[in-house]
């Protein structure tokens, strides 16, 4: 196999009519996915767009998907752009990719209008008749190298890199989750996660594999708990895999006490550190649900290591990030050596999973994609994440913290998160980050919660951590600010501690 | 009794620049994210001393400021 669009046609061939990807207002068949991917990959082959970047200018909805199947059949590769993003950023993304053409619809006409890229609006292209030997031709020509997207991530300068993803990287990372979790026709995901996110990417063509149904939920109810809990029941939702701020909604609000449990029987989360008292709620309701605590860079297409709960944990424990995903391996490295079990170290991956690099980024790409210093012999690539783990007594990997969160005070190294993972035992507590205030050489604990739990943290704290881990400022926020993927924004807090 | 002004400015507070009518539409249309809506509960609570439960936590009742009002009327007699 060297094209998702097979995962898709063997799908649609198996089950023509079974829902594929559906909104709130719509439902595309695996069947109709197959024919507007190839009506809209007939449109923009026709306007140039093989072998290039085409921008999607679209609402998180089903016929997004449709739109991203449909520049793969045109050989090309998409960029899902955030239409909620400023202006500035999304012109930063277009000025760095140079798509051939930006695909939007008639309600974000007006809006793509002002991004100066030749547009086609996804009307337009569903209604092309398909051309079956344009298709072929391209399909004939490609390689499974070739990209299949480039996904944005935020760059340390503020300047946004392009993870240019391949097909040979979804074959072999949709293999990989379809099988760990035994996804198949019977699966409804409930998609959380923008498409400009790479989880939604394990939404998605793990479903092309398996058959599964992508529910698009609708990002409003996320506000609303137990609504949130009704329209997954509604949907038949099986399966979540979600940020933990997500989860974390519906922890914070107990809100499955106070409606019908969803039928859920595998729940997945990534992307940031999962408060284990949130989870523990979770887990309390669902005792036969499968688990798992997934890890990875986007840069390894969405996932390189995982950890299946087997084993209750403690409020206030972190959870392992555990083992490597089948055919994908991690070094744990310090000076380009791997380090003994129990020390901690850069985590790298190398594998089919690894990205081909960052587009239209060569300097960025040699300095994250090296080659794997453990073995000189011939050319092999390995990613360095940029996360410190290390691997505990049970042969499990730890996550420690980023390499760049990883502070100095008073002398010691300090691993911001520890912080975070000891204060989460605190009832309360709704979600928290500790941040480290340079000029004032000082810890800061910003803290959501219904009431002022400042004391009761500081006590619970100084019972847990050394004194010079204990953070000297307990600050209540009222919201803890999101950024554009649910996570908790860093960014923004570092803001609030120089202003204040 | 409390009046829409009330309402209208504890919007404002919870996002600066949102001016909205006592009827306008503000979760469908994105004026309010949840992260927002989040933070409106919490000043709700403590404004007017009220208790908003997850039962309460409902889109009709925050849909506009017209709805807002109206729950935190409701809840108040409680």
């Amino acid at each position: 196999m060297k094209n998702i669009l097979e995962l898709l046609e063997a799908t649609a061939a198996r089950l023509p009519d079974a829902p594929a990807f559906c909104d709130e207002t719509q439902t595309f068949t695996w069947a109709e996915t197959l024919a507007a991917a190839r009506a809209i990959g007939t449109a923009l082959a026709g306007q140039g767009a093989t072998g290039r970047p085409v921008a999607l200018y679209l609402a998180h909805t089903a016929p997004c998907i449709l739109a991203m199947l449909g520049v793969v059949a045109a050989g090309g590769f998409y960029t899902v752009l955030d239409t909620a993003q400023p202006a500035e950023r999304i012109a930063r993304i277009t000025t760095q990719l140079a798509p051939a053409l930006l695909l939007t619809d008639a309600a974000h006409l007006p809006a793509a209008a002002a991004l100066a890229v030749p547009t086609l609006t996804l009307e337009d292209a569903l209604a092309t008749p398909p051309d079956a030997a344009r298709l072929n031709t391209i399909r004939t020509a490609a390689v499974d190298a070739d990209l299949a997207y480039v996904l944005f991530t935020s760059g340390s300068t503020g300047l946004p890199k392009g993870v240019a993803i391949t097909h040979r990287n979804l074959l072999a990372y949709s293999e990989w989750a379809a099988a760990t979790f035994a996804i198949s026709e019977k699966t409804v995901f409930g998609n959380q996660t923008p498409f400009y996110f790479s989880m939604s990417v394990t939404d998605i063509y793990v479903a092309l594999r398996t058959g599964a149904c992508v529910q698009v939920l609708p990002r409003r109810l996320f506000s609303f708990p137990v609504q949130l809990l009704d329209y997954l029941t509604a949907k038949g939702v099986n399966t979540l895999y979600w940020v933990p701020s997500a989860l974390g909604i519906v922890a914070n609000w107990k809100a499955l006490d106070y409606t019908a449990l969803p039928p859920l029987t595998t729940i997945l989360f990534a992307g940031e550190v999962m408060p284990t008292a949130k989870l523990n709620y979770w887990r309390a309701h669902y005792p036969a649900a499968r688990f798992a605590n997934l890890y990875g860079p986007t840069e390894t297409t969405d996932i390189c290591a995982y950890y299946e709960l087997t084993r209750a944990f403690a409020d206030d424990e972190a959870l392992p990030i555990g083992r490597a995903c089948d055919n994908c391996a991690l070094l744990v490295l310090k000076d380009g050596k791997a380090v003994p079990p129990g020390e901690e170290g850069e985590l790298c991956a190398r594998g089919s999973f690894l990205a081909a690099g960052y587009y239209a980024m060569p300097e960025k790409t040699a300095e994250r994609f090296i080659q794997n210093p453990l073995q000189p012999h011939y050319p092999e690539v390995i990613y360095r994440t940029g996360d410190l783990v290390r691997w505990n007594e049970r042969g499990e990997l730890v996550y420690c913290g980023r390499i760049d969160h990883q502070i100095k005070h008073r002398g010691y190294r300090i691993e911001l998160g520890e912080v975070e993972t000891a204060a989460f035992g605190q009832e309360k507590l709704e979600s928290c980050a500790c941040l480290y205030d340079p000029p004032r050489d000082r810890l800061v604990l910003f803290y959501q919660a219904k009431r002022d739990v400042a004391e009761p943290l500081r006590q619970r704290l100084a019972g847990r951590l050394p004194s010079y881990m204990c953070p000297a400022v307990y600050c209540r926020v009222k919201r803890m600010p999101q950024n554009a993927n649910g996570k908790i924004d860093r960014k923004e807090l570092q803001t609030l501690l120089e202003k204040a | 009794m409390h009046t829409i002004e009330e309402i209208l400015a504890i919007l404002a507070e919870v996002k600066p620049g949102l001016a909205p009518t006592a009827e306008e539409e503000l979760i469908k249309t994105g004026l309010l994210d949840s992260v927002e809506v989040m933070s409106l509960v919490m000043s709700l609570s403590e404004e007017f001393d009220i208790e908003i439960t997850p039962l309460d936590l409902k889109e009709e009742n925050f849909h506009t400021a017209a709805a807002i009002l109206a729950l935190v009327e409701r809840l108040e007699n409680e």
